[in-house]
């Protein structure tokens, strides 16, 4: 077999093997498609739970905010640092008006 | 047996469910909880297509953690236990790989598409590497920080076939005075105003002969959320430059200011990439290499050994790709050592298993493991602190008890 006639240079090359082309290339190009599972998480209820839902889960599901530490670092300034980072960093279309609204739900529910 | 880190019971949601007479394909997409030891840890574990049930970090973008005792199993992860990360919630689920290709172009000679086919007809190689997410542990930080809340699950060992990245930029003629090679795969944004995830290497590293365009993990095709048909593997460096479903590479003259580079995935620039806890870096750095680490994998945190028995410690140790040197293992809680046997050598870039005989009387134990690279890097004792949670390596501690 090719493989073992080049096991020996193994030493040589760290650990990489060389594995000649083995003729199979292309053969087992089958097309895939799959569905993700339903999401496990849905945003607790609270105040503007609506706005919430509207503004944040076009680009991530609820277990984004369920899964953050808990504790006075993560109150009031870490949720507002958040929803700044959304808008800021990943461009997302939230109104102004809409942005003390989801802060509010976001340091009362979690 | 004793081999669990995360503890896994019964989910309360499923069995109310049950219990008020829901039919079974109303129930929660999940039966089982994870329960990762550190405030909030509480995870769904959740069958994902190609995927045994893992650890549900997030649904979408989907980010997915491997149970810990895999590794006690498996020097290799299998594949459909391996980490799943994903940043942008467009991931490509429909993927023909009769048309997918791979784009080469920008400071080359020849830009050029490849299909899969012709990927696949060049000489091919093959290594064995751990790639780690560089938030792994996060959820162990003290004090905490902000970010995916990971155990120690998002780490995973597998055999990568595929072409060199040397030899596609060879074909392609890179051109004088190019400085990085940036990388995009196939998953995208939901909005275009959320910046694309693309991540570079210096043209020096992409040229090294190691870096590698991978189809194959452990023998088969990569699965779907390891980033099918084909992924960027870059030997000793954190998982957020493999770039899955890769398709397109190109050669710049400049440093390239994305932000998954200029902005994200940042450490401190300094001796230990880290800071005092609370506070910001003065400069940083790109995330680099793996720091090295080590784990016990056949006992948990909390478990009740056998008194007066001989019994085997066993577990895993890495680095960054220098290779591991040596295993220390303390029963004392780091007043004495004692070296561990090594297993068998995959690799410099591999998981490289270790045991250590052990015989306790009856007492409680702080069992700690502790690896020194070829390289002379050794794990700190006292955890290392930056903002981001990244590069956690710190000496582990298991508390047991001998009765």
């Amino acid at each position: 077999m090719i493989r073992s006639a080049v096991v020996a240079m193994t030493g040589l090359a760290g650990l990489m093997v060389i594995v000649c082309g083995s003729g199979l290339a292309g053969v087992d190009a089958t097309p895939i498609s799959y569905k993700l599972p339903n999401e496990t998480a849905a945003f607790k209820p609270g105040p503007n739970l609506e706005i919430v839902q509207n503004n944040c889960t076009a680009c991530h599901s609820a277990d984004y905010v369920q899964i953050q530490p808990r504790g006075p670092k993560f109150k009031r300034d870490f949720w507002q640092s958040e929803v700044t980072k959304m808008i800021k960093v990943y461009g997302a279309p939230i109104n102004e008006a809409d942005v003390g609204k989801i802060v509010d739900y976001l340091e009362q529910t979690y | 047996m004793i081999d669990r880190r995360s503890l896994i019971k019964h989910s309360g949601a499923a069995i109310a469910a049950l219990s008020a007479g829901m039919t079974a394909p109303s129930l929660r997409a999940f039966a089982a909880t994870a329960v990762l030891p550190f405030e909030n840890g509480e995870r769904p574990l959740v069958k994902y297509p190609q995927k045994r049930p893992m650890i549900v970090l997030t649904s979408r973008p989907p980010q997915l953690e491997t149970p810990f005792s895999v590794f006690n199993a498996n020097v290799i992860t299998p594949n459909d236990a391996f980490f799943v990360r994903y940043h942008l919630a467009d991931v490509p689920l429909n993927i023909d790989p009769n048309v997918f290709s791979v784009e080469i172009k920008g400071k080359v000679d020849k830009p050029m598409k490849l299909s899969l086919a012709d990927i696949k007809k060049m000489p091919a190689v093959d290594i064995v590497a751990v790639n780690q997410c560089s938030g792994n542990s996060r959820g162990f930080f003290k004090p905490r920080v902000a970010g995916g809340q990971l155990g120690n699950g998002a780490m995973g060992n597998a055999r990568w076939k595929g072409v060199p990245l040397k030899t596609i930029l060879d074909m392609a003629g890179v051109q004088g005075g190019a400085r990085q090679v940036t990388f995009n795969g196939l998953d995208r944004p939901v909005t275009d105003k959320t910046p694309d995830f693309i991540k570079a290497l210096n043209i020096d590293h992409a040229r090294d002969g190691e870096v590698m365009l991978a189809y194959s993990m452990n023998g088969t095709d990569l699965p779907v959320l390891n980033g099918f048909p084909l992924r960027l593997v870059v030997p000793g460096y954190y998982g957020t430059y493999w770039v899955k479903h890769l398709n397109e590479i190109t050669v710049i003259d400049d440093v390239f200011d994305g932000f998954w580079m200029k902005t994200a995935y940042r450490i401190p620039d300094n001796d230990c990439n880290c800071v005092e806890p609370g506070t910001a870096p003065k400069a940083t750095v790109p995330i680099n290499r793996f720091k090295v680490r080590s784990f016990i994998t056949n006992v948990a945190d909390g478990a009740t050994l056998k008194a007066r028995t001989r019994s085997t410690l066993k577990g895993i140790a890495f680095d960054g790709g220098t290779g591991i040197k040596a295993v220390a293992v303390s029963i004392d809680g780091g007043n004495t050592w004692a070296q561990a046997k090594l297993g068998a050598d995959l690799g410099k870039y591999s998981f490289r298993e270790w045991q250590m005989p052990v015989r306790l009387a009856v007492g409680e134990y702080d069992l700690k493991v502790r690896a020194t690279s070829k390289g002379g890097e050794v794990q700190p004792i006292e955890p290392l602190w930056n903002g981001a949670g990244y590069l956690r390596n710190v000496v582990e501690t298991i508390r047991v008890k001998a009765a």
